[in-house]
């Protein structure tokens, strides 16, 4: 351990459980008939960057909250490196937390709020500033160390709260919604750095974020919450190629989850299914279709035209209604919004056809 | 739109048009009353005090001069400055003691409902006569008193009596006592310390309190190095208050206090009394030198830098 606490009787079982950086044993909080958090048990690896994905209210950020020792759980266990942590206040857990309005302090210098942690725990002032000094180039803010705050555009003060966060060089940095208020080019570049940023520190990152695509370009491996419950826990290919639930499904990208009569119309069997937008091709009506794919026929009731690509929505024969996005490869705007109203057939390769559970 | 409403309407557009006129007819009749009659009856009373009085005729002689301040920084003046700025300084410290656990209670932890309460408790006071309630305080600080009566039941009034023994704070009960008189003073200027302290720390978020602990800090640390230089603004407005209100106070010495005078009553006195207004005049300086002096050393330390 760099820095931080260390507690008698913490390293052997540290040890046994080495891989292991958060571990949630039906984990619950209650907040009077509200559950936030419900019977979530869960593993964190060491060193990965970890994403909770979910709408807000689903307990993602509730979950970093029992993570950090500012709330505690009402039933379950929480393992920070296989060490239990009930209890255990934040101020002595080896965790560090970027907070989703960054919570800089207003009447301290970039440079005094990142070293922050340190003269908390007494460093010398000398080294305090070579490893602030530091910091500030990891996260490409040389020179600003005398600023204020609110001397900063939005974008700089997520890199100080991320260096005042990482200075402290915890096992577990914890990042809530960090990139939530930045416009999207910045959002996608600081998408790039903190990934970069991970895997030059090497630390695990449990990022949390109501953003799919978002957690889709950084995880090494996130889990989709919902209701306070996780529905399903993957890689990025393996949550958006393989949704557990029609939730996930229609959370993590865009879907269709198709169900009842029109299951049956399209497939034979009325399990639900989903299917991405981006697997079903248009073609003109009567076109051939040839063994194992899947076919409807339908009339183009609206057309969106999104630059890259098109998403339309086609109402089918046998009920019901299905989205399909296409790039816009050669197609003009004028081509594909004349699309609208005219019948269509679509034909799409019944491996796409994801079975899910009901419930979701 | 009707023929009488279109001149208004003419009106408004020709001052939405033309903002800064707008401004200054809405600022001009305040800025008239603040700049003749407040900061004009100001430069009145300092150029009185460098006017002078006939000790003869009994005239103000009309001819600027230091003799005031002269006047002013005799021993017996200076005893006066020296009695009153301590007891200022006194009450605003214990007041800032008193009121920070209130206040701190008020902003982050009572619920809102208690938070109405303890507002309407702290502000319940004022709405009465301030001569009522410093005048009930010298019925609870009698010999007779109440306050008294509890602490014989107690088996205390040794305490007290020696309390009352003392030099300079002591006297033959407590409400002819300087301590009776601090304890007053706490009393009605407590309320102007509690709200701009709770103000103050309404405004600090959650977050920076967490981000404190996350990042290691003990509760005590983190209230050291994050609560109390976001509230000492705050802290810094209040004592404003509680400290040119007791600087400037004659009613509680005079209720409470003996024949050892307070700035307010020297003023009272010279201006009553002995009919010297410029001199009067002078002593009024006084508490404004203090207060700006007070100023300066505040803003030197930083204590508006939060702000």
């Amino acid at each position: 351990m760099a820095s931080g606490v260390t507690r008698p009787g913490a390293e052997p079982a540290r040890e046994r459980a080495s891989t292991s950086a958060v571990r949630f044993s039906h984990v619950s909080r209650a907040f009077g008939d509200v559950q936030a958090v419900d019977d979530v048990s869960l593993d964190i690896d060491d060193g990965e960057f970890f994403s909770l994905l979910g709408p807000s209210g689903s307990g993602k950020t509730t979950c970093l909250r029992l993570i950090a020792g500012f709330d505690h759980p009402t039933a379950g266990t929480i393992e920070l490196h296989g060490v239990e942590v009930s209890g255990v206040p934040p101020y002595e857990r080896d965790v560090n937390t970027v907070f989703q309005d960054y919570a800089l302090f207003p009447h301290m210098t970039v440079g005094e709020n990142i070293a922050y942690g340190l003269m908390i725990k007494r460093v010398p002032g000398a080294e305090r500033e070579v490893r602030g000094r530091e910091m500030l180039e990891l996260v490409r803010l040389p020179g600003m160390a005398d600023r204020r705050p609110a001397q900063l555009s939005g974008g700089q003060r997520q890199r100080v709260a991320l260096a005042r966060a990482l200075i402290n060089r915890p096992r577990v940095l914890l990042l809530d919604e960090p990139l939530g208020a930045l416009d999207l080019k910045l959002r996608q570049q600081m998408q790039v750095e903190l990934k970069a940023i991970q895997r030059a520190v090497g630390i695990t990152f449990i990022y949390v974020t109501h953003d799919q695509e978002e957690a889709l370009t950084m995880s090494d491996r996130l889990a989709v919450m919902n209701n306070g419950r996780i529905d399903q826990v993957g890689t990025p290919a393996d949550v958006y190629e393989h949704p557990a639930t029609g939730f996930v499904a229609g959370f993590v990208g865009v879907s269709n989850l198709v169900s009842g009569e029109t299951a049956r119309a399209l497939t034979g069997l009325p399990a639900t299914f989903t299917i991405r937008p981006e697997k079903i091709l248009i073609r003109e009506p009567g076109a051939s279709v040839t063994d194992g794919m899947c076919w409807a026929d339908g009339r183009v009731r609206d057309v969106v035209y999104l630059g890259a690509h098109t998403r339309y929505w086609v109402e089918l024969d046998a009920g019901g209604e299905l989205v399909i996005t296409q790039q816009n490869v050669e197609s003009t705007s004028m081509d594909v919004l004349a699309a609208r109203d005219r019948r269509v057939r679509l034909v799409w390769h019944r491996l796409h056809n994801r079975p899910v559970e009901t419930m979701g | 739109m009707s023929a009488a409403a279109a001149p208004t309407r003419r009106l408004s557009i020709y001052l939405y048009r033309r903002p800064a006129l707008a401004l200054i007819l809405l600022l001009a009749p305040p800025l008239l009353w603040l700049g003749v009659v407040y900061l004009g009856s100001l430069f009145a009373l300092i150029l009185q005090s460098f006017f002078t009085l006939d000790s003869f005729t009994g005239q103000v002689v009309r001819k600027l001069t230091l003799a005031n301040y002269r006047d002013l920084f005799v021993a017996s003046n200076i005893d006066i400055i020296v009695r009153t700025a301590s007891m200022a300084a006194a009450v605003t410290v214990a007041a800032a003691g008193v009121a920070f656990p209130i206040s701190y209670y008020m902003a982050r932890y009572a619920t809102p409902r208690v938070r109405a309460l303890l507002y309407l408790g702290v502000l319940l006071p004022l709405w009465s006569s301030y001569l009522v309630r410093v005048y009930s305080w010298k019925l609870i600080l009698a010999r007779e008193g109440v306050l008294n009566w509890t602490l014989v039941q107690m088996r205390l009034d040794g305490v007290l009596n020696w309390l009352l023994s003392l030099p300079v704070i002591g006297g033959p009960s407590l409400s002819v006592s300087r301590l009776g008189m601090f304890v007053v003073f706490l009393y009605v200027w407590l309320p102007y310390m509690i709200l701009p302290i709770e103000a103050a720390l309404e405004r600090v978020p959650e977050s920076l309190l967490e981000a404190s602990a996350d990042l290691g800090a003990r509760p005590r640390e983190t209230f050291r190095r994050v609560v109390l230089p976001l509230a000492f603004p705050g802290v810094v407005a209040g004592s404003l208050f509680t400290f040119s209100l007791t600087l400037g106070d004659f009613v509680v010495p005079y209720a409470l206090g003996n024949s050892a005078l307070f700035i307010g009553q020297a003023v009272l006195a010279f201006q009553g009394t002995a009919a010297n207004v410029p001199l009067a005049a002078a002593f009024t300086v006084v508490p404004m030198v203090i207060m700006a002096v007070y100023l300066t050393i505040a803003r030197r330390t930083g204590a508006f830098e939060a702000l």
